[in-house]
Formats: structure tokens, C-alpha cells, sequence
């Protein structure tokens, strides 16, 4: 083991959805810390804005959409080592009223943000393409773990799938010494939640202000704490649906 | 989508309120049952009813249900 836990020193981390938001901002964190990042997303363009912010590295970027029926073979196929880690960053919302739901967007958002991350792993490990002691990190959400918000059913059950199959994955990789959890971060100023066309700057103003004590967080802020379960210092951590959100949950 | 039809599903969104003083002219903010939760449902039901796509915003900067129904039919004929 590394004489600093916290470094990702000659580790490998798949990062998806690392064109923006907090997969940018968690690609960006592990190159501080000396690791080497895949990175995953729809945009070459902006992966290599993302990539042009990281400290130099190893690094490798994969073209993937997630919409797509061989995003999983594509992925497979174009990681040649093993990786030491997984951050599951990729995800879309879609804010509607539960009587409005359909079957589109409830396909739509389970596909993306709970099939795709849950069968990459699934891909990747009988590849043998994940080491032993490798951590594996969903970016779920506050909605998963119960604390919700009106319009978000379809989201919070794809985030709830993700938050009670970690457990599961968590114990039968436990004899590889694979971690698996996931973060459960409230309203972080990402374009996921600031650009939603249903929601005001006076809402979410509102929100912020009536429901986080410390405001709303920033992507590195979940980035930071990404990074530690990627690192060997949170080597005893695995099935843990970790919460952050500026104190929304102390009411 | 007829300005009496667009008032009709307006107003079949709301469950509890009295609603028979309320006109197209009418303030929808000043209907009892109104709430950020309602901006959502009404953005789905026109989105839903007339394949039309509006933003919080411009529920917010719409007055009159009538504001509403002309932000709804100027996005018709543009499309």
C-alpha cells in the first residue's frame, strides 16, 4: 500500500459522463492525485476541454453515448489494461408531475442512469477488466436515499435502484476486495439542476436558501469526496450509500 | 387548440379549488390550490396535450392564465 493513502498514484479510473458536471470535475480531482484517467462521454470535444483542465497523466478518452445499444461492447473493447476503479458520473433528470409520468421517460432515465452504470460494471468485471481492491462509485443522489422533491418519481427510483444494488455488488465483490458504494450528493450547481427548463433561478434561489445550510455544493465538492473512496485511505468502505448535501437532511 | 379548450385543460388540473369566479383573464397565482408543484403540471400538460415545450420561466413571468395560453400558441405557429 502507498505511504499517502489518499493518492491515486498508478491507479486507472474509468470516469463517464466526464464532459461535465461532477464526472469533469472528479476526472480533473483524481489527476491532482496522480492518477490516470478513461474518460467516458457523448462530446470528444468537451472530454478534451475536460481533459486540457487535468493535471498530465496517462490519460485516455473513449467516445461513448449511453442512448446507444454498443456503448458496453465500445467501452469493453477500448480499455487494453485493468483499471483500478469505476466513477459512475453519467446521468440525465427529467423533472414530471407523477400523474404526467410515461413509459418513455421512465425507459429513458432507468436506461441511462441505473441499466447502463449497473451493466458496464457488470461488462467490465466478467472482462476481468477490474483489478482486485478496486473501488467502484455510483454518483446516485439525495432522491435515492429518500429525501426527495416534488416531479422527480422516475429519477429518484432509477437513483433508488443504484442505492440498493450497490449493497449487493458490495458484498459478493467483498472476496476481491472490489468496494462498491455510492454518493448520494443533494442540489450540486451542475447543469443537471441550474439549466432545468422547469425549474426558476427564483426556485431554486428559494430552495437553497430555505433547505441547505451550507447552500448548495459544487461539483468538486463531490469530487473531493469521490476521490477518497477511489483511494486506498477508504479501503474498510463498501455498501455505503454515503450522503452529502450542505446539512439538507439535519431538519 | 382552441383559447377555450387550452382554459378547459387548465383548469381540470386543479382538484380542490373553487373555481367557478375564475376567467382566462383571470390571475392564476391568486387561485388557492396554485404552487410550484402546479407550475410542473401545468409544463407537462402542454407538453403532454399540445406537444408544445414551456419553461418555469415563462410561468413565471406569465400573470393571467391567458399569458399563459399566449406563450403556448405563439410556440404552435412557430413550430
Amino acid at each position: 500500500m502507498n505511504d499517502f493513502p489518499f493518492s491515486l498514484e498508478q491507479k486507472t479510473i474509468l470516469v463517464t459522463g466526464a464532459s461535465s458536471g461532477i464526472g469533469r470535475a472528479t476526472a480533473i480531482a483524481i489527476s491532482r492525485l496522480k492518477g490516470n484517467v478513461i474518460l467516458t462521454g457523448r462530446s470528444e470535444k468537451r472530454l478534451n476541454e475536460t481533459l486540457n483542465q487535468m493535471d498530465k497523466g496517462e490519460h485516455q478518452i473513449i467516445c461513448a453515448d449511453f442512448s446507444s445499444n454498443n456503448v458496453l461492447n465500445l467501452i469493453c473493447q477500448s480499455i487494453s489494461g485493468k483499471i483500478n476503479g469505476i466513477v459512475h458520473s453519467a446521468g440525465i433528470l427529467k423533472t414530471l408531475p407523477f400523474k404526467f409520468s410515461n413509459i418513455d421517460v421512465l425507459r429513458e432515465l432507468m436506461k441511462i442512469n441505473f441499466e447502463v452504470p449497473f451493466l458496464l460494471s457488470q461488462s467490465l468485471l466478467k472482462s476481468k477488466l477490474i483489478s482486485n481492491e478496486s473501488s467502484i462509485v455510483f454518483v446516485s443522489s439525495l432522491s435515492g436515499s429518500g429525501k426527495i422533491a416534488p416531479g422527480i418519481s422516475i429519477y429518484a427510483a432509477s437513483k433508488g435502484a443504484i442505492n440498493a444494488s450497490v449493497k449487493v455488488m458490495a458484498l459478493e465483490l467483498a472476496k476481491n476486495k472490489i468496494r462498491v458504494n455510492s454518493v448520494c450528493p443533494g442540489m450540486v450547481n451542475t447543469n443537471l439542476n441550474t439549466n432545468n427548463p422547469n425549474l426558476t433561478n427564483e426556485d431554486l434561489k428559494k430552495d437553497e436558501k430555505l433547505t441547505y445550510p451550507l447552500g448548495y455544493g459544487e461539483p468538486e465538492d463531490v469530487a473531493n469526496y469521490i476521490t477518497f473512496l477511489l483511494s486506498d485511505a477508504s479501503k474498510w468502505v463498501t455498501g455505503a450509500n454515503i450522503i452529502m448535501d450542505g446539512g439538507a437532511t439535519i431538519h | 387548440m382552441t383559447e377555450n379548450y387550452f382554459f378547459e385543460k387548465f383548469l381540470e388540473q386543479f382538484e380542490e379549488s373553487d373555481l367557478s369566479q375564475i376567467t382566462i383573464d383571470s390571475e392564476f397565482r391568486s387561485i388557492e390550490e396554485w404552487s410550484s408543484m402546479m407550475a410542473l403540471v401545468i409544463i407537462a400538460m402542454v407538453d403532454e396535450e399540445f406537444g408544445i415545450t414551456i419553461t418555469g420561466d415563462d410561468i413565471r413571468k406569465s400573470v393571467t392564465i391567458r399569458d399563459v395560453y399566449n406563450v403556448v400558441a405563439a410556440r404552435k405557429t412557430a413550430v
